[in-house]
Formats: C-alpha cells, sequence, structure tokens
C-alpha cells in the first residue's frame, strides 16, 4: 500500500516539474547533512549559498550524532517511501543497504564523478546505478599533544606499545603534577558502528585482517587478532578512562579538546575544531597516522567518508540532484577542506596550495587516505550490519573484560557463520 | 454500563429474549462498535500483521517481495545447525535481562511506593503540595528523563560522579552506564526513580479508601500500629497493589527507551524489545524481528496469567458489588 502511494506521489511530483517546465517553481527541499562537530553549520553556509542562487528553499534535517542510529532512521523513512528527506548524507558503507532506495545520479552528474577517487565511485555503485556522490573521504587518524611529547622528551609513537608506554608515562607524570583529570589516550569504544572502525585498525595494523576477507572468507579468529584486542583491553581504566567504554567521536573530542588527554584517535574533522580559536588545545595538536601493531606491523586507518544521495521517494529529484551536484563540487570542497579539514575526494585538490596551508596533515598523510582499510561492506553485502554488530559486541567484551580475547573471537566467528549461513 | 449488560446477558438465557432487551443489546453494540473498530484499527491489526510477518522472509529493502517460509524464523536446520530465534543466544540473553530488570525494578518501586504512600496518607501541612510535587518524575516523558540521566551519570563531566567524588565515597570517576557490572543496576535505578510516584499514587488511593472506623478500633484496644499494617492495612490493600504490579509488569516488560537511551544496543543491558528493534530497523529483517515481536507477546502474554493467578486476584471483581 505504501510503495503505491509512494509511486503515485513521486508520478505527480515528476507531472509536477515538468508541467511548470523544471525550474520555473522554486521547490523545498528537506537535505541532512550530518550532526558531528561543525558538519551542519559549514553544511548550512553552503547551502543558503545555493538557495539564494536557484530560489528554492532548503531545510535542514538534524539527526542523531550515533551512525547507528542515523542508519536506522533513514531506514524507517525510506522504506515507508515517505518523502520527508530529500538529500541523504551517507557512510560509505551504506550504500549497499540503502542502495534500493536511492536516484540514480548518473544523468545529473554530466561524468564529474570521473574527478573523484574511483574506489569511492565504484563503492557508490550500486546494481549498476550512481546511488550517491562522493563528498568528503575519512580515515583514523592519532591526534597527540605536541607539547606535552615535548616536556616529556617522548617521540611520537611508532607502535601501539610505544602508545601505551607513553601514554602511562605522561599521564602519570601530569596527575604527579596536580592534573587529577589527565588521561592517556582516548577513542571510540561503545558498542556501536565507530568501535568496529576503531578496532578493525587495531586487528588491521598487526596483520590480523578485516574480519571477513574480500573473498567472504571469515578470518576474524587468529592470534594476531587475539593480540591486537588483548592490547587495547589493557587500555580500559589505565590509560584511558573506564567510560571510553560508551564514547562516540564527540565524546573523545570532548576529552581530548579540553586538554585532558595525551593521544586521541578520530577522523579528520577534530584538526580544525581543535585547531578553532576558542580551544584549549590550539596550536599544541599534532596529526599522524596510527602505529603499527609491532615491528613487523603496519601503519593503517579506518575507510569512513561519506556520500550524498537523492531519495527515489523526492518530490522534486532534479533540483534535489541540482544541490548535491552543488555541494560536491570542487569549489564547495576546497571551501569545506579548509574550514572544516574534510578530505576531499577530488585527487586534483590534494596539491591546492590552500588546503594544504589550512591543513598540513592531507597533504602528509595522503598515502594514509588512499591506503585506508575498508571495512568488510562490500564482500557481506547486506548482512553488513550484522557482521558489525557481532564484531563490535564481541569487541566490547573483550575492552570490557568480560571474556578473553581468544574465547571471544572464537565465539564470534560462530556467530558470524550463523549469520552467513550458506553465503552473504 | 458494562455491569448492566452482563446482568442482561445471564437473565436472557433464562427468559425469552424481549423485544425490548433486543433492542438494548443492539443499541450496547452500537455504542461499542466505534471502540472497538478503533481497537482493531490500532491494536488488532497490528498484531496480527506482526505474527504473519513472522512467519515470512520480508526484508526492509524491498517490503513487497516477502514471501511465507513458515517456522524457519524461530527455528530451522541447515547442515546439522540450528538457526532461528528459539536458539538465538542473544534472544535468551535479552529474555533474561528483561525479567531480570522487571522482577528487581516492579520489586523496589512497589516497596518504595508503598513506603512513599504511607508518608503522604499522614497529616502534615503542606501535603497538597509534595503530592504534587512526587509525581514530577512521572510527569517526565521517559526519553526527556532517560537523556538527563545520561548526562547525570556521564563519567567524566556527570555530575553524579562530581558529588560522589567530592564527599570521598570513590575515588576514581565510575562509567555507570558502560561498566557491565553498573550499566543494568543504573538503569533500574533511573527506573526506580521515575516510576515509584505511580505506584505511590495508586498504592495512596487504595488507602484513602480505608475506613477510618477499623483504625480507631484498633486504637482504642491499644494494639501496636505496625500490627495494624501488617494485619489490618496491608490485606485491605493488596488487591490494589497487585493491579498496580501488573500494570507495572507489563510496562516493564515491554521496556525500550530508557535501555536504548542509556546504553543503546549494548548485549549486558539489550531487553526482548531492543532486540526486536534491532532485528527490525538495525539489520532491516522485519520477518526475524516479527518474530521475536511475537515471542515477546506471548512471554509478556503468559507472564501475566501467571501474576495474575499468582496473585489470586480477580480481574472482574468489581462488578459483583
Amino acid at each position: 500500500m505504501g510503495i503505491r502511494r509512494t509511486l503515485l506521489s513521486s508520478a505527480v511530483g515528476f507531472a509536477g516539474i515538468a508541467g511548470v517546465a523544471g525550474y520555473a517553481m522554486a521547490a523545498e527541499l528537506t537535505i541532512s547533512c550530518g550532526s558531528v562537530g561543525q558538519e551542519q553549520s559549514i553544511c548550512e553556509q553552503a547551502v543558503e549559498e545555493w538557495s539564494e542562487a536557484t530560489g528554492n528553499t532548503v531545510r535542514l534535517f538534524s539527526v542523531p550524532t550515533s551512525t547507528t542510529e542515523q542508519l536506522a532512521l533513514y531506514q524507517q523513512i525510506l522504506s515507508s517511501g515517505g518523502s520527508d528527506l530529500d538529500i541523504i548524507m551517507i557512510d560509505v558503507i551504506w550504500p549497499g543497504i540503502l542502495g534500493n532506495h536511492l536516484l540514480d545520479l548518473a544523468p545529473y552528474s554530466n561524468g564529474v564523478e570521473a574527478e573523484h577517487f574511483q574506489p569511492i565511485v565504484s563503492n557508490n555503485t550500486y546494481q549498476g546505478k550512481l546511488v550517491a556522490m562522493p563528498w568528503y573521504t575519512d580515515a583514523g587518524l592519532l591526534f597527540y599533544r605536541k607539547d606535552l611529547l615535548e616536556k616529556y622528551g617522548a617521540d611520537a609513537p611508532k607502535t601501539w606499545g610505544d602508545l601505551t608506554a607513553t601514554a602511562k608515562m605522561i599521564q602519570d607524570g601530569e596527575r604527579a603534577a596536580g592534573n587529577s583529570k589527565m588521561w592517556g589516550f582516548v577513542y571510540q569504544a561503545k558498542a556501536y558502528e565507530g568501535l568496529t572502525c576503531d578496532a578493525l585498525e587495531w586487528i588491521d595494523s598487526f596483520g590480523g585482517g578485516a574480519v571477513v576477507n574480500a573473498q567472504g572468507d571469515i578470518t576474524i579468529n587468529n592470534e594476531k587478532a587475539a593480540q591486537a584486542l588483548t592490547l587495547a583491553a589493557s587500555w580500559t581504566g589505565t590509560i584511558a578512562p573506564g567510560g571510553v567504554l560508551s564514547y562516540q567521536e564527540e565524546d573523545a573530542r570532548g576529552v581530548f579538546q579540553s586538554g585532558n588527554a595525551v593521544f586521541m584517535r578520530n577522523w579528520p574533522y577534530a584538526w580544525s575544531l581543535g585547531q578553532a580559536d576558542d580551544s584549549p588545545v590550539k596550536d599544541k595538536i599534532g596529526v599522524m597516522a596510527l602505529p603499527k601493531g609491532g615491528e613487523e606491523g603496519k601503519q593503517t586507518g579506518t575507510l569512513g567518508g561519506w556520500q550524498l544521495a537523492v531519495s527515489k521517494y523526492s518530490e522534486s529529484p532534479e533540483i534535489a540532484a541540482d544541490l548535491v551536484m552543488y555541494l560536491t563540487s570542487k569549489k564547495e570542497q576546497k571551501r569545506r577542506a579548509i574550514e572544516g579539514s574534510y578530505n576531499p575526494t577530488i585527487a586534483a585538490l590534494y596539491t591546492d596550495a590552500d588546503i594544504l596551508e589550512a591543513s598540513p596533515f592531507m597533504g602528509q598523510l595522503k598515502d594514509t587516505f588512499t591506503n585506508a582499510v575498508a571495512r568488510p561492506s562490500r564482500a557481506t553485502g547486506s548482512n553488513y550490519n550484522k557482521v558489525s554488530n557481532a564484531f563490535y559486541n564481541a569487541v566490547h567484551d573483550v575492552l570490557s573484560g568480560e571474556s578473553e580475547a581468544s574465547a571471544s573471537l572464537a565465539k564470534l566467528e560462530r556467530n558470524l557463520k550463523r549469520i552467513k549461513r550458506r553465503g552473504w | 454500563m458494562t455491569v448492566a449488560l452482563q446482568q442482561d446477558g445471564s437473565g436472557q438465557r433464562k427468559a425469552k429474549r424481549s423485544n425490548l432487551s433486543t433492542a438494548r443489546l443492539r443499541a450496547a453494540w452500537l455504542f461499542l462498535a466505534p471502540m472497538m473498530i478503533a481497537l482493531a484499527v490500532v491494536a488488532g491489526w497490528p498484531l496480527i500483521r506482526t505474527i504473519w510477518l513472522g512467519f515470512t522472509d520480508a526484508n526492509l529493502t524491498d517490503l513487497s517481495h516477502s514471501q511465507f517460509i513458515g517456522f524457519e524464523n524461530y527455528l530451522s536446520y541447515y547442515d546439522g545447525e540450528a538457526y532461528g530465534v528459539l536458539v538465538d543466544p542473544d534472544w535468551w540473553n535479552a529474555v533474561w535481562n528483561t525479567l531480570w530488570f522487571s522482577v528487581i525494578s516492579v520489586g523496589l518501586e512497589t516497596l518504595i511506593g508503598l513506603f512513599v504512600a504511607l508518608l503522604l496518607n499522614a497529616q502534615f501541612k503542606g501535603r497538597g503540595i509534595v503530592r504534587a510535587a512526587v509525581l514530577i518524575p512521572w510527569a517526565i516523558p521517559t526519553i526527556v528523563s532517560a537523556k538527563m540521566w545520561s548526562w547525570m551519570l556521564h563519567d567524566q563531566f556527570g555530575v553524579i560522579n562530581e558529588i560522589l567524588l567530592g564527599v570521598g565515597l570513590i575515588s576514581d570517576p565510575i562509567a555507570w552506564t558502560a561498566d557491565p557490572s553498573t550499566a543494568m543496576w543504573a538503569v533500574i535505578m533511573v527506573d526506580v526513580w521515575k516510576t515509584t510516584p505511580f505506584m505511590a499514587l495508586l498504592t495512596l488511593a487504595a488507602l484513602q479508601m480505608l475506613p477510618g472506623d477499623i483504625y480507631e478500633a484498633a486504637k482504642v484496644d491499644g494494639i501496636h500500629p505496625v500490627r495494624v499494617f501488617f494485619k489490618v492495612t496491608l490485606p485491605l490493600i493488596r488487591p490494589a497493589i497487585l493491579v498496580a504490579v501488573v500494570f507495572r509488569s507489563l510496562d516493564a516488560l515491554r521496556v525500550f527507551d530508557l535501555i536504548y537511551v542509556l546504553t543503546s544496543n549494548s548485549s549486558t543491558t539489550m531487553s526482548m524489545s531492543v532486540y526486536a528493534r534491532q532485528q527490525l530497523v538495525d539489520f532491516q529483517e522485519v520477518g526475524y524481528g516479527s518474530a521475536a515481536a511475537t515471542l515477546l507477546f506471548v512471554v509478556i502474554a503468559l507472564l501475566t496469567t501467571l501474576t495474575v493467578m499468582a496473585g489470586g486476584l480477580k480481574l472482574n471483581e468489581g462488578e459483583q458489588s
């Protein structure tokens, strides 16, 4: 019933646009463009510029900060065929999950997607349709306090072991000096998608693979993964606050930016906020790639990033697609890179002098961004969410001391087999 | 009106149905019809649809292509391995969590509610204001109070840790909602805070119905007030308390918002409703999630029946008077 109604309403929508010859009538659009950090305000500026130029009005739709909850919300709106949302900001792992409800943007893009990073474009292609335009890309990075490392004569950590030792030393030193709130390391360890990203980085840096490999085999139950998780579990309550088990990105940033942590694992967006004029740690922050697992480990970071998509049920799909093209354009991505340190998805921008001046790490860490480890969303398809949920719960059990790493991973392997059954 | 109808009904079987009573019966059905239609639409239809979806492989990606698959969502075998809600350890963990949460929270709410009601039943100055003030936690929407508490319980900037650290009860901040050993207790505490006023109110209403002459008689006989409470007050308000307990248990067994806001999908506190929602929405498994929701309905129905039977409660008691 719902589907018939929405087909009808979108048919009416198309007819309406055709009838008044495209842009003649101003449309009212609703866009969701994030709520973490300054995402919303940066998006608002661009949207206002576009509405002034085109005469359309755009409403900003506020979403929860947790990616898991955002997805749940979009699924509810989209599966009921609701036209409440026209433009949706989607995570790099969602095209396979939401693809069915999204509009093919290829007819509106004029081939501009060729300028973007090709792995992201193919990630955003669902059943041969370009369902989303790349907006910015992400990889997990290590933020550190330059001033504190200098004060204690410590080098930037090469391995997670170094990080543990340095964090402990500085934390103890600072606490002895009277800063009782100082912690060594903060990250995202709440049982949600963010923990999947963090844990994947630990495991991959030890050479423990990516939970499920490209062929779809379950690879998580291995010695190196157990080693990585055992080390991470030792942080809870020692160099990281016990509450880290309920931290998302913004909780970690809250502790780090108030000057109460030596290291933080976060996404690039935290850079420009930490460098803002009202930030207590302005000019004291360094950014580097995450440490290696051990001597033979590697540096890695989980591939993140967000795309803009148009709902199939939008009443003004053409106008919505136009706004998406505007927001993902070179000019706008450059502005976002400078003002919000959002990594562009257009390769040419990585040599842009203005961007490199505002966010030097983008040039230095270009390799990290291009070699980031992807979550197994392609191999597991529409089962990805279940895989991720089983994974972050298993990791959370280890971090909270509920179970041993090897036991938890063996259980996880059994769970994943149940989810997989005869195939993903 | 229901009382009149019942008496009519039993009379009719003996005597021949008169024109008048037929007309009255028709009128009664006419008056009942809007309510019954409304119930069928908002309660009956969703329930039947959920039960039906539990037997299909419906998926949120494309609801129009679902097929009937029998009991596969509940229990099925592939290559000697059992699958389905009934053998999912997470489901049983959720059932256990829900039962644990319900028993402890309803138990505490009943006891504290009774205590508060006894206090509020006493004569003192400003009683009206206190009675109204007690209701505030109950009046705040759960989602708001849950969010409020999640800030208060926050490990780094929560006021509760600040106070406990200040008075020296703890030396390090406690991550109330994140630590598995405290998470469930944090949830129970917030629920008790929120729902005790409801229990107190129902108990207070029962207390105010008690005839004063019994207490005068007890006073004259010089019986100790504690004895009066256990021998007179408690037996008299027992039916009211039982009704309140049944209501609260129904609510507690369906608990969702509080747990979801405080601890999201964490398996330490996951209730049956959180499990069903996760399957339905996060995993898009409308069929499987509906099967879980159906089981949730069955569990609640069973437990309510058991509670009512164990309490010797007659839900139609009022009609005899």
